[in-house]
């Protein structure tokens, strides 16, 4: 912004038209674009206000045992919520375990090793993966990638570690494993993307001095490059779990909807996100509408916290960022 | 490991003493060819041209830089100086498109032979650059040891000793010892660019590049990098960057004037010793630059 | 540790590589080709997602799919409940987040003060973050729930609360490019504040404006879940009544996946790849100018 001490017009506390216009159409019209801009921070605040409101009655008659409750029986009028926060967790753990490594090492190369020919098509095809509806990616998971991962990896990992409870079989293809695939097909675009921007952040004289020690260049990009951008890549990897968790209709598609907890990652298993899909429009008003809405707002505070966390992490390093979706 | 050894026994003569191999006298000029068993670091360019994609930056560099001894490399800004320092170091492949022609010979080893690893020349050839840059995720021990931790196991012992070592050649140790832990850019700006050069010292090189080492940072450090500078060239071969003509004058046993050609090539208008040159160089150009005319 | 050596190497024999050197060079080469790997690894779904979707979805394409709703009793029949759906329903929804999200991003940018801005960046950044079907529900709490009714409105406003921040957010960058200079310069010439904004700013930075809004659209077509509990879906032809439930294709897609039956299931796939290719479409023309521009 220029400094020039000019007479007119006076430069606003922010922007250069802030303090300007005191005429009244341009009075209205910044008092009109405010009206919009504040809009949406009560858009956020009113979500807010109507989710805890529609929660208090089932928070009211269970409290705290409706988080740790393993049963969900409207029937019975039993709500606990504890199968699908496990089952939220742990899809999103199986998605970012895979996501980070393949991650990680595809932003190294676009950021450090790839020349322009080779790095600008491959960013571009993984931006059009993040541009999947998601109801795509369930429905190729159901038919697609559901059979295959039954035939082929999820056969051999229940051949060779199924004697570990949590690899156990029988494979189904659809199920907690399947669904944490999908959602790391469609978190990697993120942790991409941001790692990439993160790690081309790194100031270049910091590759110079590891490079002029006699360090190879993958030497200079895991002891020079990776640390300096750690927290940067780790906000990366957040915000890709961020998105995991909130992910409704692929993983609802392939998941298998099975209210009970889990015991081997193939086991069929429901998210917080899927089981209000299936479920919401069949409750009645009342209760059950109350838990569903309450199990949304449990998901609302989790990935806002970690959206935030994460961008603070993500700004250290790399300044401000946006992802445009 | 033999790099500890030659640490070890290039320590030994720091009482003063020359130790068992070091170089033959400074004043030796020429090109010079391997002798064997000594370590000497003399360095010599033939025709070196350096291109970038079609544009060529430096033309048709003849230096010979004689061991044990501080070169300084002057000229007005663009000239090809730090892209000349760079061949020699073959930091310059970094930039993609970058193609050099010609030839540089390291005690008349062709570092540019298909045999030559560039990571193993860097250990070979150190270098300190114009802004301190110390990794800042490391502490002062960590930073001084990057170096070293490349090339594998060592007992922290020996680490220590070689830390301790490199950070009193380069002037530091007694600012640092109790704070290795330290984060390594805590110190002032000095003190980086002291650490950078231990980090540099750590991994026993025979040559140290130094690119305006000192264009960064207040008087008062900049004396302390030129004294430590004039002590460095006794173990080692010094080539230095500088924009500064009075600091060339103070800390080099020769000089190099590079200008710019009409074809925004840089090449190299004359070098001799550093009293020549600053008092009666034989070029006019060189004489139009000393004193300060345009042209 | 080895015993003292002799004489220091000479620099012929440092130069000529160590073992210790052959082994960080395989490393190196290793691990750089792990790197190549996994960039291809990532690229690998996206072709088996186009091949399937563009394989099962052209051979279930027909005139029926395009032309006819479901059957009402039976099977058959085809989706054009939720392409006329999806062709009300988010044009609305930009209707309305479009103003919201660049009048706003306008204030932001140009009008507000350290605090304010910050405080609608950051509810900003929030909302983008929600996921889908929270928006969904917040939704039907206050434009279903109290009439009792499913209503196609509801939908358009929850893809719009989801188009909003996203737009805002790209906006207020775009803003952010266009220089002072050119502010100061129209301002100078006497030009109300308003009309600098819209004649210059927003001028300027009209096609960065565009390609935030573009994506934004191409975001909401593919949006399911918010539908699910506000314009619910309906076998039904409906055009114009908002005040009814609404198919979408998404949700199309997402009904007959589930369904038991594979001329169902063959349905899901055509429309997946209508609305495959209409999201690809808008998403390439709008990015390929600036990979173009990064390549070229």
């Amino acid at each position: 912004m220029s400094a020039v001490p000019t007479p007119t017009p006076p430069l606003g506390p922010r922007g250069l038209l802030g303090g300007s216009g005191s005429r009244l159409p341009d009075l209205v019209f910044r008092g009109g674009t405010g009206v919009f801009a504040w809009v949406v921070v009560a858009i956020l605040g009113l979500l807010l206000i109507l989710l805890v409101l529609n929660s208090r009655q089932v928070f009211g008659q269970f409290g705290l045992s409706f988080v740790t409750g393993t049963d969900w029986d409207p029937v019975a009028g039993m709500y606990g919520a504890l199968p699908f926060i496990i089952g939220t967790v742990a899809s999103s753990l199986i998605a970012i375990l895979l996501a980070a490594p393949i991650g990680i090492l595809t932003a190294v190369f676009l950021a450090e090793l790839a020349s322009r020919r080779v790095a600008v098509p491959l960013t571009f095809a993984i931006e059009l993966l993040a541009a999947i509806p998601s109801v795509v990616y369930g429905l190729w998971g159901v038919f697609v990638l559901g059979p295959v991962l039954k035939a082929t990896v999820e056969a051999w990992l229940v051949g060779t570690l199924g004697w570990l409870p949590i690899f156990a079989g029988p494979p189904f293809g659809i199920g907690l494993f399947a669904a944490g695939v999908i959602l790391t097909l469609m978190i990697l675009p993120t942790v991409i993307s941001i790692s990439r921007d993160v790690i081309s952040s790194v100031p270049n004289h910091q590759r110079e001095a590891m490079l002029a020690l006699g360090a190879t260049r993958w030497e200079m990009i895991t002891r020079a490059v990776l640390p300096f951008a750690r927290s940067g890549i780790v906000g990366a990897l957040i915000l890709g779990l961020g998105r995991a968790l909130g992910e409704t209709m692929a993983v609802t598609m392939v998941i298998g909807n099975s209210q009970r907890i889990p015991q081997s990652i193939f086991d069929p298993s429901q998210t917080i996100a899927s089981q209000i899909a299936t479920t919401f429009n069949e409750a009645g008003v009342g209760l059950q509408t109350s838990a569903l809405i309450a199990l949304g707002l449990i998901l609302l505070v989790i990935t806002m916290t970690l959206n935030v966390i994460a961008r603070l992490l993500v700004w250290r390093v790399a300044g401000p960022v946006t992802e445009a979706a | 490991m033999t790099v500890e050894t030659h640490v070890r026994m290039a320590n030994d003569s720091d009482h003063g003493q020359p130790g068992p191999a070091l170089a033959p006298k400074p004043d030796v000029r020429a090109s010079l060819p391997a002798a064997a068993g000594a370590a000497s670091g003399a360095i010599q360019t033939r025709a070196l041209n350096v291109c970038y994609g079609p544009f060529r930056a430096v033309k048709d560099i003849d230096l010979a830089i004689p061991p044990n001894s501080v070169t300084a490399i002057i000229g007005p800004s663009g000239c090809g100086k730090s892209t000349f320092l760079r061949t020699l170091n073959r930091m310059h492949e970094l930039t993609p498109g970058a193609t050099v022609g010609g030839s540089v010979t390291l005690d008349g080893v062709d570092i540019y032979g298909p045999e030559i690893d560039p990571v193993q020349l860097r250990r070979v050839v150190g270098m300190v650059f114009q802004r301190p840059n110390p990794f800042p995720t490391m502490s002062i021990f960590e930073n001084v040891a990057s170096g070293l931790r490349l090339t594998g196991r060592m007992r922290r012992s020996e680490l220590g000793d070689v830390v301790e070592r490199s950070l009193r050649r380069a002037a530091l140790w007694d600012e640092v010892k109790d704070k290795l832990n330290q984060n390594g850019t805590s110190l002032s700006g000095g003190q980086q660019q002291r650490l950078c050069i231990a980090r540099a010292l750590a991994v026993d090189p025979e040559v140290i590049l130094m690119d305006e080492p000192a264009s960064a940072l207040d008087p008062i450090a900049t004396l302390r990098i030129e004294e430590l500078i004039a002590e460095l060239r006794e173990s080692y071969t010094i080539v230095i960057v500088t924009h500064n003509m009075q600091q060339a004058s103070r800390v080099s046993d020769r000089t190099a004037f590079f200008t710019m050609g009409e074809d925004r090539a840089g090449y190299l208008v004359e070098v001799d010793d550093t009293v020549k040159i600053f008092t009666n160089p034989t070029e006019q150009l060189t004489e139009d630059y000393i004193s300060g005319r345009f042209g | 540790m080895t015993a003292i050596a002799g004489p220091p190497r000479s620099i012929a024999a440092r130069l000529t590589g160590s073992t210790v050197g052959r082994r960080r060079t395989i490393v190196d080469r290793v691990m750089r080709g792990l790197a190549l790997a996994a960039a291809i690894i990532c690229v690998i779904p996206l072709g088996a997602v186009l091949a399937f979707v563009i394989g099962n979805g052209i051979s279930a394409l027909n005139i029926d799919l395009l032309t006819k709703p479901p059957k009402a009793l039976g099977l058959g029949g085809g989706a054009l409940n939720a392409i006329l759906g999806s062709l009300q329903m988010v044009p609305l929804a930009a209707l309305l987040a479009v103003p919201i999200g660049v009048l706003g991003a306008v204030y932001v940018a140009e009008f507000g003060n350290r605090r304010s801005a910050r405080i609608i960046r950051f509810s900003a950044d929030v909302l983008v973050g929600v996921p889908s079907i929270i928006i969904g529900i917040f939704v039907f709490t206050f434009l279903v729930l109290p009439f009792k009714q499913f209503n196609a409105f509801a939908g358009s406003v929850a893809l719009a609360v989801i188009m909003v921040p996203v737009i805002m957010r790209t906006t207020e960058e775009s803003l952010h490019i266009v220089p002072n200079s050119l502010r100061e310069a129209s301002l100078a010439l006497g030009v109300p504040v308003w009309r600098t904004v819209f004649s210059v700013v927003i001028r300027t930075g009209l096609s960065g404006i565009l390609t935030g809004t573009m994506l934004a659209f191409a975001r909401a077509m593919g949006e399911t879940a918010p539908l699910l509990f506000t314009a619910l879906g309906s076998r039904l032809i409906n055009v114009g009544n908002f005040a009814k439930p609404m198919d979408a294709l998404p949700v199309f897609i997402y009904v007959n996946a589930r369904q038991p039956n594979e001329l169902l299931n063959q349905q899901a796939w055509g429309a997946a790849f209508l609305l495959l290719a209409i999201v690809l479409i808008i998403n390439v023309a709008v990015r390929a100018r600036s990979w173009g521009r990064q390549i070229g």
